[in-house]
C-alpha cells in the first residue's frame, strides 16, 4: 500500500499528491513515470513523477480528473492509500547542456515538463519555458517553472492570463529571435496533449532544431510486456514504456498514435458515467 | 515418521529421489511391491476415465473452467489402470521426475494426503501442473498402458489430489530446515520463481520474490485464461509457497525499482535467481499493425486475465472485441487468445496459421476444445497487411496462401507463399500471437550478465549465469517454453544455489578460523 501524505488542489480538477513510495523516490530520475492502481477493481494508469524526496521517501504526482480513475484518485485524501504504485518506469531524460532549451508544457503536461526543465536548468542550460492552458484558472506550476527558467511565457486560449493564443505562437516568437536556437544548437522539449505536441513538432520540423516530446499512449503494464503503447518512430516499432516515453518528435507517426489513443473513448465515457451515477 | 524422512531428503539430498530412480533403472534391484490387487489383464480392461467438462455451447458464454476434473470415484477408478511398472518410464519422462507410481499407489490405498505429499516432494505446484502441463508429450506419452489402450490420466490424477486437498483444507506446509542465515532474491513470480522459492525455503534459506506486476503468478496469472487455470487456484498455490516463509514483494521491477547489483550490495542477498520469462510480444512488422483494434495476445490476455476486462465496467480496464476476430498464430498462446476472444461474444472467431494442422505447436487437447467451441481454423494462411478505415480502425486483413516446402533446422516444413494467392478477410479485431521474446530490462541494467543473440540470458545446465551468484532459468534462458520446463529449471537451479551458498558458508568459516586444514577443506 502506498499512503497519500497530502492532496492539494492546484487548479479546478487538478490535484497535487505527495505519495509515500520510498523505493521509487530513491531511484527516480527526470522523465520517469509510475503505473498505479487506485482500487481493487481498478485499472493501471501511467503518471509522470513530477518530483521526489528520497529522504522522506515520497514522490509527487499531479493528476487531472479526466475519467473514472483520475476522478477517484482526486477524491482521495491524505491518509488514503493507493493500492499499487510501480516504478520508476521508462528511460530517464538524457540531461545534457544544449545551450538554450525551450520547455513547453500544455495543460497538465506542465507537470511532465517541469522535472525536465529543472534538470536541464541544473545542467547549465539557458531555459526558456512556455506554459499553455485553456484559461488562467488552469495554469499550474507557474512559480516552480519560473524558478527553473530564465524566462517564462504563459499563453491561454482565451487570453485570461499571459498572451492569448497557443504555445506554438509563443514558440514561433522565440524562434524568430536572432541567435537563440538554430539547427544543431539548442533543443525544444514539449509535453502535453498529443495534438499540441504534433503542432510543436510541425513548427520546428523544417528548422532542424532537435525536438523532444514525451508520448502518452495507452499503457497497461508499463514494463514492455504487452505493446499497448507501441509507436512508430522513424521506421521502427518502439514501446513507449521501455524505449521512451521521450522520442524525437520529428520521427513520430502522430496520426497513428492519436487514432490509437481513441480506441476506448466510448468505453471510457461509459465507465465515467457509471461512476458518476453511483455517486449521485 | 514419514514427515521426518521427507525432511531428510529435502534437507540433505534434494536430488535423492532422482538418483534413486536412476539406480533402479540400471540395477533393477529394488523391485516395487505391487499394491493394486487387480491382474494386469483386468487393469488393461478399464477404459481411461474422462473428466466432466462444461458443454461447449454453455462454456463459450463464461470464463469458468472447462474441465471439472475427476471426482473421487473416477480418480480411484483411474488408479486401478496403473500397471505398477518396475521401470516406470512415466517418471523418467516427467521433467521433474515425480514418483508417479508411488503417488498412484498411495491414492489407490486412499491415502490422498500421502499421495499429494509425494508429488510435492518433486513439484511444489501440482494444482497448476496437473492442469497446464502437456502430459500427452511427457509422462502420458510413454505410459505402457498407452501402447494398447489410452495412457493413464496422470495429469488429471495429480490435479484431483491437489483440488481434493484444497477442498478438504488439509494442506500443511512441509517441514522447513533450520535457518541457514543466508537470503536469496527471486526475480519473477512465475512457475519457475515460485518453484525456486519453495525449494530454497524448505532448505532453510530466507527467500523474497520480487514481482513487477501487482499480483504474483506471472504467466499463470496474466497469460493462461481462467477457463484453463482459475486464478483462485494460482492464488492458493502462491499462498502455499508463502506458507514456507517466502515473502512476495509486488510492484518491484528489478532493473528499474532495484537493480540486481543493489540486491547483492545494499539489500544483502547472497544469491539471485532470474525467472522473468519471455513476456515481450513479437509483432509481424506488416503494414497496418498499429491500427486500433490490433492487439498483441499478451495485451489481450493481460486485460482479460489479470485486469478482468471481461467484467467491464464492474472492473475499470476496458477491452474492445468487435464482431469478427482474427487471431494469428498456432501455439498455446494463440489458442488461449482465440478462445478468450470467443467468450467476449463476437459473431465470428477465426484462427490463421501459416503452416498446417500437423505443425501446430499448441496442445492437442486445447485445439480440440477450440474446435468444439466453434473457432474457425484457416491453415496455410499468412497475413501480409492489415487494412484500416478512415478512423484508423482495422477493417480487413490481407492474406496469402502458403504451401509447405523443405523442413527447416527444427525439422518443421517451412511455409512458402503461393504467388498471386492474396485474398482479403474482413475483420475488426486482429490478435497477434506469433511468439514472445525475453524482457530486456534486467539484461540492460546488469553489467557482466551475458546474453545470447536472441536476448536470452546465458546459463549452464545448472542455471548458473556468467556472474557468480546469479542464476536463471525458464523462458528467460530458453525463449518461450513450457510451465513444467520452468519448474524443472527452478528445481535444478535451487540445488545449484544451495551448493553455491554452502561454498560461501564454508569460505566464511575458513576466514573466521584460517587454519591450513580449514583452507584446504574450504576448497
Amino acid at each position: 500500500m502506498y499512503p497519500i501524505i497530502s492532496s492539494q488542489e492546484l487548479a479546478p480538477a487538478i490535484n497535487k499528491l505527495i505519495v509515500k513510495a520510498p523505493l521509487i523516490a530513491r531511484k527516480r530520475e527526470p522523465g520517469n513515470f509510475v503505473i498505479l492502481r487506485a482500487a481493487l477493481t481498478g485499472e493501471r494508469i501511467p503518471l509522470t513523477i513530477v518530483d521526489s524526496d528520497p529522504d522522506k521517501g515520497t514522490i509527487t504526482l499531479i493528476v487531472q480528473s479526466i475519467g473514472k480513475t483520475t476522478m477517484l484518485i482526486n477524491s482521495m485524501k491524505a491518509g488514503d492509500e493507493l493500492i499499487d504504485v510501480a516504478g520508476p518506469l521508462g528511460e530517464p531524460t538524457p540531461v545534457e547542456n544544449h545551450g538554450t532549451v525551450v520547455c513547453i508544457g500544455g495543460g497538465v503536461g506542465t507537470a511532465v515538463v517541469y522535472p525536465i526543465a529543472k534538470a536541464l536548468s541544473e545542467a547549465g542550460n539557458d531555459v526558456i519555458s512556455i506554459i499553455g492552458a485553456r484559461n488562467a484558472e488552469l495554469v499550474i506550476l507557474e512559480e516552480e517553472m519560473k524558478a527553473v527558467s530564465r524566462e517564462l511565457m504563459i499563453t491561454t486560449d482565451d487570453g485570461s492570463a499571459g498572451r492569448k493564443g497557443f504555445v506554438t505562437d509563443a514558440l514561433k516568437e522565440i524562434l524568430e529571435r536572432p541567435g537563440t536556437l538554430s539547427a544543431g544548437s539548442g533543443a525544444v522539449y514539449a509535453m502535453g496533449p498529443m495534438p499540441m505536441m504534433r503542432a510543436v513538432s510541425d513548427v520546428t520540423r523544417d528548422t532542424g532544431i532537435r525536438t523532444w516530446v514525451s508520448l502518452n499512449p495507452i499503457m497497461m503494464d508499463g514494463t514492455g510486456m504487452c505493446g499497448a503503447c507501441r509507436v512508430t518512430v522513424g521506421d521502427q516499432l518502439k514501446f513507449a514504456c521501455v524505449d521512451g516515453p521521450e522520442f524525437d518528435a520529428h520521427q513520430i507517426n502522430f496520426d497513428e498514435l492519436i487514432a490509437r489513443n481513441r480506441t476506448y473513448a466510448d468505453l471510457e465515457k461509459k465507465a465515467l458515467e457509471t461512476c458518476k451515477s453511483l455517486q449521485t | 515418521m514419514k514427515a521426518t524422512a521427507n525432511t531428510k531428503r529435502s534437507e540433505k539430498d534434494p536430488a535423492g529421489s532422482r538418483e534413486k530412480s536412476g539406480k533402479n533403472k540400471k540395477s533393477g534391484v529394488e523391485k516395487r511391491p505391487k499394491i493394486i490387487s487387480l491382474k494386469p489383464r483386468e487393469r488393461m480392461q478399464i477404459p481411461r476415465n474422462q473428466p466432466n467438462e462444461q458443454d461447449p455451447a454453455g462454456r463459450i458464454t463464461n470464463f469458468c473452467e472447462v474441465s471439472n476434473g475427476f471426482d473421487v470415484r473416477k480418480a480411484l477408478a483411474e488408479t486401478e489402470r496403473c500397471l505398477e511398472c518396475n521401470d516406470p518410464v512415466c517418471m523418467q519422462s516427467c521433467p521433474v521426475n515425480i514418483d508417479i507410481p508411488s503417488f498412484i499407489q498411495l491414492m489407490y490405498q486412499g491415502d490422498y494426503d500421502g499421495a499429494i505429499r509425494k508429488i510435492r516432494e518433486s513439484n511444489y505446484l501440482p494444482a497448476i501442473c496437473g492442469r497446464v502441463c502437456p502430459q500427452e508429450t511427457l509422462c502420458e506419452s510413454v505410459c505402457i498402458v498407452g501402447k494398447k489402450r489410452e495412457p493413464l490420466a496422470i495429469g488429471k490424477m495429480e490435479r484431483f489430489l491437489a483440488d481434493y486437498e484444497a477442498e478438504q483444507g488439509t494442506f500443511t506446509p512441509p517441514p522447513v530446515a533450520d535457518p541457514k542465515g543466508q537470503s536469496v532474491a527471486v526475480v519473477g513470480s512465475g512457475p519457475g520463481g515460485l518453484t525456486v522459492a519453495a525449494e530454497l525455503a524448505q532448505m532453510g534459506y530466507d527467500v523474497t520474490i520480487f514481482e513487477a506486476l501487482h499480483e504474483a503468478g506471472g504467466v499463470l496469472k496474466y497469460g493462461i485464461p481462467e477457463f484453463r487455470l482459475p486464478k483462485k487456484i494460482v492464488d492458493e498455490e502462491v499462498d502455499r509457497v508463502k506458507a514456507l516463509g517466502v515473502k512476495v514483494e509486488t510492484n518491484v521491477i528489478i532493473g528499474r525499482t532495484l537493480t540486481i547489483d543493489e540486491l547483492f550490495d545494499e539489500m544483502g542477498y547472497s544469491a539471485v535467481y532470474i525467472g522473468t520469462g519471455a513476456g515481450s510480444p513479437r509483432f509481424l512488422n506488416i503494414p497496418g499493425e498499429n491500427l486500433s483494434g490490433v492487439y498483441s495476445a499478451s495485451e489481450l490476455l493481460t486485460r482479460v486475465n489479470l485486469m478482468k476486462a471481461y467484467k467491464f465496467p464492474e472492473y475499470d480496464t476496458p477491452l474492445k472485441i468487435g464482431n469478427k476476430v482474427v487471431v494469428l498464430g498456432g501455439g498455446d498462446v494463440a489458442m488461449d487468445a482465440v478462445r478468450t476472444s470467443k467468450r467476449i461474444g463476437p459473431e465470428q472467431t477465426t484462427l490463421l496459421y501459416r503452416r498446417s494442422r500437423e505443425e501446430m505447436p499448441a496442445r492437442i487437447e486445447e485445439v480440440h476444445h477450440a474446435e468444439e467451441e466453434g473457432i474457425e481454423f484457416h491453415f496455410l494462411t499468412s497475413p501480409v497487411a492489415i487494412h484500416g478505415d478512415e478512423n484508423g480502425w482495422v477493417k480487413a486483413i490481407e492474406c496469402q496462401r502458403m504451401e509447405l516446402g523443405e523442413p527447416d533446422e527444427r525439422g518443421r516444413r517451412r511455409p512458402v507463399p503461393v504467388e498471386g494467392s492474396n485474398f482479403i478477410i474482413e475483420t475488426d479485431t486482429v490478435v497477434v500471437a506469433i511468439g514472445q521474446t525475453p524482457n530486456p530490462i534486467i539484461q540492460h541494467t546488469t553489467p557482466g550478465l551475458e546474453t545470447t543473440d536472441w536476448g536470452t540470458i546465458k546459463a549452464d545446465e545448472k542455471g548458473a549465469t556468467s556472474r557468480p551468484g546469479i542464476y536463471a532459468g525458464g523462458d528467460i534462458t530458453r525463449g518461450g517454453a513450457t510451465v513444467i520446463q520452468a519448474v524443472a529449471d527452478g528445481k535444478n537451479a535451487s540445488r545449484a544455489i544451495d551448493e553455491y551458498l554452502e561454498s560461501l558458508r564454508e569460505a566464511s568459516e575458513t576466514e573466521a578460523a584460517p587454519t591450513a586444514s580449514g583452507a584446504a577443506q574450504g576448497r
